[in-house]
């Protein structure tokens, strides 16, 4: 088992490289750079820079290399923990990003074992009870939730609360705890606030779970050993929890590999619309401004979260199904 | 010379006569119906009666279709939906209260009672091992949930005991094992752990659902064996449910043959087998005991020419790269499916392929097909009016032209026809890939195809999926003669389809053979079909050819002694052959 | 790859078989794949539905009461009108008479907004077949008349209401059906196009071309796809024609989508490739395009289809997303995201809460596009026991 999990830490190698190239090209992509936008913000709002000013500031930023070149120069330095700098905020991108970038981790880990505490039991009762009324109800309720795009409903439930509560539920802070320090009540505030973003992200993802936990257990519901199970003369709830759910776990658990991917990148979303002090609202501005370092740095390591919880979902499936692990 | 041993089959005993007062359940007019939708009801169990006694054995024996298993399930109520019991009693003697029969029949399917009763009074086996164990749990895990359900007992002495059970079975190391899931198993082991289980509260009757079908014949002899001892051990009955008439003979007390959801004769097996009286039972016995013999067809092809070789085989190797788990060991590096392999076919001549699993037999047809590439040997083919080739190192294109005079007969009647093409687009295939017909003509050459396979013309229009098993070979038959071929390479042709079936197959092909003057690669796993139908037979052992000689000699009078051990196994459908052969074990590396 | 596994068991079971596939015996795979589908109730209305909505992409300008673009500063933000269908005459009899009724306005002097509140007593009658602005159909003649509408040209009718700029709700989201179906559409064939040649190099071939070709799907699959849509949408110059944004953003969206369908087309490839009756077919000397053609192909068209039914949704979705915020389609082209623009910002939501309608649409389209798929995808293997 040590070899497996040596052997996929070895290949997240090749994929830290492979995603790093992705994010730089993503942002290299618009015509232009930082200084092209900085100059039109600057048209627009009536004072323009003169052409010489312009250049000295490409020069500065290294912008006149080439492309190849102004790449290695980034990995080179972010290997050595120097992620750049952004033009727009003119700080160094580390101190933007890691908060930010917590609070993304924070909230699609949280939402993820919402998702699974969620859909799990739904989903068993689905397969057990298939076609009974609760089961209709649930297959359409999941439809109806994968059928929404999650943006529409954090709108709608901000509408909600403003309609009914009278405030808003936008961000994950209070006004008072916004830069307050770590404590307790500041915890408490967060998980008071949390749960809206996670129960909005989540929507999607538990119905598709409900749905693939109950085609799983469907289909390992009518294999034979569920037939030797009732021959030996156990009760018929603790042999399908303890049997074919059992089994039809790893197809479960092997979901982290999308779900985690879809939850980040849904986050960009919801979190501009609701307001959250994720990385969403940060990677569309410097998107939209071409801030080079910053946007790179955070695509970057939104893909890299990624590879790393689905490292996590491989090793536990691993640990959870003995064939694998016999298999290697 | 690899070892061998004599082992006296533990059947040593007459088939004795049943006592009063030792009945353990009576089935009274069981009937259990399958709701088909719309209405339709499907009689699966059409009121039977059995009688199960203790220390005795009643085999259930029945086609497919005949309701033997449903009959299993239903005793024990678990009958999966849409089925239900909708008639008749099944009295567990001296499980009611005041020791009086209780009617299992009665109780809700899901109640604490039958739950009581299910693992503990009656244990049941089933056919698959591999997918009736959990996949995920250990064997120890299974087999101590068995015993902790039916009694309050410690985890230690729950442990002791199922040790002590796995070593009844015969399993080695049982220590060991415990701790070991289903797939680090062979096929037979995991039927001796599931075995293990069912007794391990030692229940007054053991179901057994034809758990040695799926299993090769020596470890079905060996598990016979061990189902007789445990019977002679614990004192329980028996009831063995199979289509095998050669098992029945082997350890029935009592016989009760099924057809269509009803017991159309039951009796002692000597009766059985010897005063059948209802039409099935005379016409099931007919089609097995014609297996025992040659085909009144076969050995009539014109032996025109001892030297016409059509097919020369010489040192065939086959090696699969990298790991294969090869039933409970892993061996590093690549395996050799094919070992030397090496025999010449005669024009008009039926050679037989026997052996067990992982013997080769199913890699030589396809290496001989050329749908697979040997690793090294030759493969001399001589074609009507045609030079001799050697196949084996020619690429996939070159060998397509030989195609058109070798062909392939496959197990699965299931998956060897396209579901999506009629059967006519299926028989034309060949024809149109060949440019020999189009249009009214190729019409004319399918029917004719298929009336000499014994189907109708109204055929051609339809699906597979309208067809039996049995019918469905039959086209892939046809398909296979359409070129007029020199050579057919029949795997498993006749595996897949009911006894009754197979000796009408086998009589079709050995017909067709003589017309066309062709000749027979015939695989099989059954020794009694390739006894029936081949001039001679070859007999495989992990890749290599064991002994090869005249069927009638080999199978009277076998030098190898893994060929005389296979054949020691086979069993007769003949009681009183039980207990008088002596089953001879060749052991040369796994414990099956 | 065969290895003798163990003998082979009676391979007809002792269960009572589908009595069903025994009766269709001429029936081809497409009249089983019907029966089969027919009985999935849900994925059947959803056909009604899904019908409905394409006939709406096709005919919308048509059916729209009015041009999307046309506003009127005197309704922005006017509510929802109730359909009215009788009336009742001055003698108190009722009378068949659609109609909806007017608004009083009034304005608000500190905040400049409008208050409309419902005034009975002005009435417009609403008919079929009115006469309306001329405009042009499908782009080659121009039509005046509307399917349905206010009798007298220049009516105000919101039976959706308006948004800020008093441009009515019910005809935006009828235009903007036919844009986010078409985009859902052909982007999925572009999908298509890519998942059918990689996954069929894939599945056919094997060896190191699989290989490689799973590891950059698992690759792109563990990639969030957010902010890489984000990444190339900026990557657009804002000064390009609505069309060629149209053409970017779909293939922008294509190009994510797929993968899904590149893996489900090897599992196929995968799994028919060891099927005897493709064996069979070759041994009957049929060429390998034959062979892909005539006898896989039919296996897994049903495939197909049923998958793409079910990327479509993901496209519309992916579309609806870019637009709203604002990366994707620009006005004036009017599709479902661009039109959930507008509710982007909290005060305009509750001032005009019928600003949400857009998204109802999306969910009702996007909805039976599931259910429609979950039934295809359920009869795709008739034959499956």
């Amino acid at each position: 088992m040590l070899i497996f999990i040596l052997r996929r830490l070895l290949w997240m190698i090749p994929s830290f490289f492979a995603v790093s190239v992705v994010a730089f090209t993503i942002i290299q992509l618009p015509p232009g750079d930082f200084v092209t936008s900085y100059a039109a913000d600057l048209a627009t709002s009536g004072s323009p820079a003169d052409p010489a000013t312009l250049a000295a500031m490409r020069i500065r930023y290294g912008l006149d290399q080439p492309m190849v070149f102004q790449y290695f120069r980034w990995v080179g330095n972010a290997l050595q923990g120097d992620l750049g700098m952004s033009f727009e905020y003119r700080t160094p991108v580390t101190d933007i990003i890691w908060n930010r970038l917590g609070m993304t981790a924070l909230v699609a880990f949280c939402t993820l074992m919402f998702v699974w505490a969620v859909a799990f039991p739904i989903g068993v009762y689905s397969a057990v009870r298939q076609y009974s009324i609760g089961d209709y109800i649930i297959t359409f309720l999941c439809f109806l939730g994968m059928a929404t795009p999650n943006f529409l409903l954090a709108l709608f439930v901000m509408y909600l609360s403003v309609e009914y509560l009278g405030y808003s539920v936008g961000g994950l802070f209070s006004p008072d705890f916004v830069n307050a320090p770590w404590d307790f009540a500041r915890v408490l505030d967060l998980l008071k606030h949390l749960w809206i973003p996670v129960v909005v992200l989540g929507v999607a993802g538990i119905a598709s779970l409900v749905r693939i936990m109950r085609a799983n257990l469907l289909d390992e519901l009518g294999k034979p050993y569920v037939e030797t199970g009732r021959a030996k003369g156990l009760p018929e709830l603790t042999l399908i929890l303890r049997y074919p759910t059992r089994v039809a776990m790893n197809p479960f658990i092997s979901t982290v590999g999308w779900i985690l991917p879809v939850l980040v990148s849904g986050d960009v979303i919801v979190s501009s619309v609701l307001s959250l002090p994720t990385a969403g609202p940060i990677l569309i501005q410097a998107l939209k401004t071409q801030d080079m370092y910053l946007g790179g740095a955070l695509i970057m390591f939104q893909c890299i979260l990624v590879l790393i919880g689905t490292l996590l979902s491989d090793i536990l499936l691993v640990w959870f199904d003995p064939r694998i692990r016999y298999d290697n | 010379m690899p070892p061998t041993r004599t082992v006296n089959s533990m059947t040593d005993r007459m088939t004795r006569e049943p006592e009063p007062n030792d009945i353990v359940l009576e089935v009274k007019n069981l009937q259990t119906w399958f709701d088909t939708g719309r209405g339709g009801v499907l009689k699966a169990v059409d009121g039977i009666d059995l009688t199960l006694r203790r220390g005795r054995t009643l085999c259930v024996v029945g086609e497919s279709g005949s309701g033997k298993s449903i009959t299993a399930r239903s005793i024990l109520n678990i009958v999966p939906k849409p089925g239900r019991i909708v008639g008749g009693e099944i009295l567990l003697h001296g499980a009611g209260p005041n020791g009086a029969p209780l009617n299992l029949a009665a109780l809700d399917p899901k109640g604490r009672q039958i739950r009581a009763i299910r693992g503990h009074d009656i244990g049941m086996i089933f056919q698959e091992p591999m997918s009736s164990l959990s996949p995920v749990h250990t064997i120890g895990q299974q087999i101590v949930e068995a015993i902790r359900l039916h009694r309050p007992m410690s985890k230690a002495d729950a442990r002791a005991r199922a040790i002590e059970m796995l070593a009844q079975v015969k399993i080695p190391r049982p220590g060991q094992s415990f701790d070991s899931y289903p797939f680090e198993f062979s096929g037979g082991m995991r039927q001796r752990a599931m075995t293990a289980m069912a007794l391990v509260c030692e229940p007054k009757l053991l179901i057994a659902d034809e758990p040695t079908t799926a299993l090769d014949v020596t470890t079905q002899a060996e598990i016979l064996d061990l189902m007789k001892g445990l019977q002679q051990l614990h004192g329980m009955a028996l009831m063995f449910i199979t289509h095998d008439m050669g098992v029945v003979a082997e350890i029935a007390d009592d016989v009760a043959v099924m057809y269509h959801g009803k017991v159309v004769e039951h009796g002692p097996v000597n009766d059985i087998f010897f005063a059948p009286q209802h039409p099935y039972t005379k016409q099931l016995l007919n089609s097995v005991l014609a297996l025992e013999q040659r085909s009144h067809l076969a050995g009539k092809s014109v032996k025109a020419n001892q030297d016409d070789v059509i097919l020369d085989v010489s040192n065939l190797t086959m090696s699969f790269g990298g790991r294969q788990p090869f039933f409970g060991r892993k061996l590093d590096g690549p395996v050799k499916a094919l070992d030397g392999v090496s025999f010449a076919l005669k024009r008009g001549e039926t050679l037989g392929i026997v052996g067990e699993s992982g013997s080769g037999k199913t890699t030589l047809g396809r290496c001989i097909m050329r749908i697979l590439d040997p690793t090294s040997g030759q493969l001399i083919y001589k074609g009507r009016n045609a030079p001799a080739v050697d196949l084996a190192p020619l690429s996939r294109s070159a060998v397509k032209p030989f195609w058109r005079d070798m062909r392939m007969i496959f197990q699965d009647p299931f998956s060897s026809l396209n579901p999506r093409m009629t059967v006519f687009q299926i028989v034309a295939e060949p024809l149109r890939n060949h440019g020999i017909e189009s249009g009214d003509e190729l019409h004319e050459r399918v029917a004719e195809l298929l009336q000499r396979v014994g189907l109708p013309r109204e055929a051609m229009s339809r699906y597979p999926h309208a067809f039996s098993g049995g019918q469905r070979q039959r086209i892939g038959i046809a398909r296979a003669i359409a070129l007029k071929p020199q050579l057919i390479v029949a795997d498993e042709a006749t595996s897949a389809l009911d006894v009754s079936l197979r000796a009408q197959v086998l009589d079709l092909l050995l017909d067709i053979g003589q017309e066309l003057d062709m000749s027979y690669v015939f695989i099989s796993h059954d020794i009694g079909v390739i006894r029936y139908m081949c001039d001679r037979v070859a007999v495989m052992h992990r890749g290599r050819i064991v002994e090869l000689g005249e069927t009638q000699s080999v199978c009277d009078n076998p030098q190898h002694a893994y060929t005389q051990s296979l054949i020691s196994a086979i069993p007769k459908p003949d009681p009183r052959l039980r207990g008088r052969t002596s089953r001879i074990r060749y052991i040369s590396e796994s414990v099956s | 790859m065969t290895t003798d596994a163990s003998p082979p068991a009676d391979l007809l079971p002792d269960v009572p078989p589908a009595p069903a596939l025994a009766r269709k015996a001429h029936a081809s795979q497409w009249q089983l794949m019907w029966w089969q589908y027919r009985r999935h109730k849900l994925a059947m209305v959803s056909s009604l539905v899904l019908a409905f909505i394409i006939l709406v992409a096709i005919f919308c300008e048509f059916l729209a009461p009015f041009s999307p673009n046309a506003f009127t500063p005197r309704y922005t933000y006017a509510p929802p009108q109730a359909l009215h269908f009788f009336d009742r005459d001055a003698d108190g009899s009722l009378v068949w008479r659609p109609h909806v009724n007017g608004y009083k306005v009034t304005i608000e002097p500190t905040a400049l907004r409008r208050t409309f509140v419902v005034d009975e007593s002005q009435k417009y009658p609403i008919g079929l077949f009115v006469k309306s602005d001329p405009y042009v159909m499908w782009g080659l003649f121009t039509l005046e008349t509307k399917l349905f509408g206010p009798l007298k040209k220049g009516d105000p009718m919101y039976l959706l209401g308006a948004d800020r700029l008093g441009r009515d709700m019910l005809s935006r989201i009828i235009y903007g059906t036919r844009i986010s179906m078409s985009i859902g559409l052909i982007g999925v064939a572009m999908s298509l196009v890519l998942g059918i040649i990689l996954g069929g190099i894939s599945g056919y071939y094997g060896g190191w071309i699989d290989n490689i070709i799973q590891r950059v799907i698992e690759f792109i699959l563990s990639l969030p796809t957010t902010p890489l849509w984000l990444g190339l949408a900026a990557a657009m110059p804002n000064n390009w024609p609505p069309l060629r944004i149209y053409l970017a953003i779909t293939i922008i969206l294509s190009l994510i989508g797929w993968t899904n369908l590149a893996r489900v087309i090897r599992g196929r490839f995968l799994s028919l490739r060891t099927e005897d009756f493709v064996t069979a077919a070759r041994l009957d000397g049929a060429s390998e395009p034959r062979i892909i053609f005539r006898q896989m192909a039919p296996s897994f068209v049903s495939h197909i289809i049923a998958e793409v039914s079910l990327a479509i949704p993901a496209m519309i979705l992916a579309e609806t997303a870019l637009s709203f915020l604002g990366l994707g389609l620009q006005p004036p082209i009017v599709s479902w995201g661009v039109l959930l623009q507008e509710a982007q910002n909290i005060r305009s939501i509750t001032t005009a809460p019928w600003l949400f309608f857009p998204g109802i649409a999306v969910v009702i389209a996007v909805l039976s596009l599931n259910f429609v798929g979950d039934g295809l995808r359920d009869a795709a293997d008739p034959y499956r026991q």
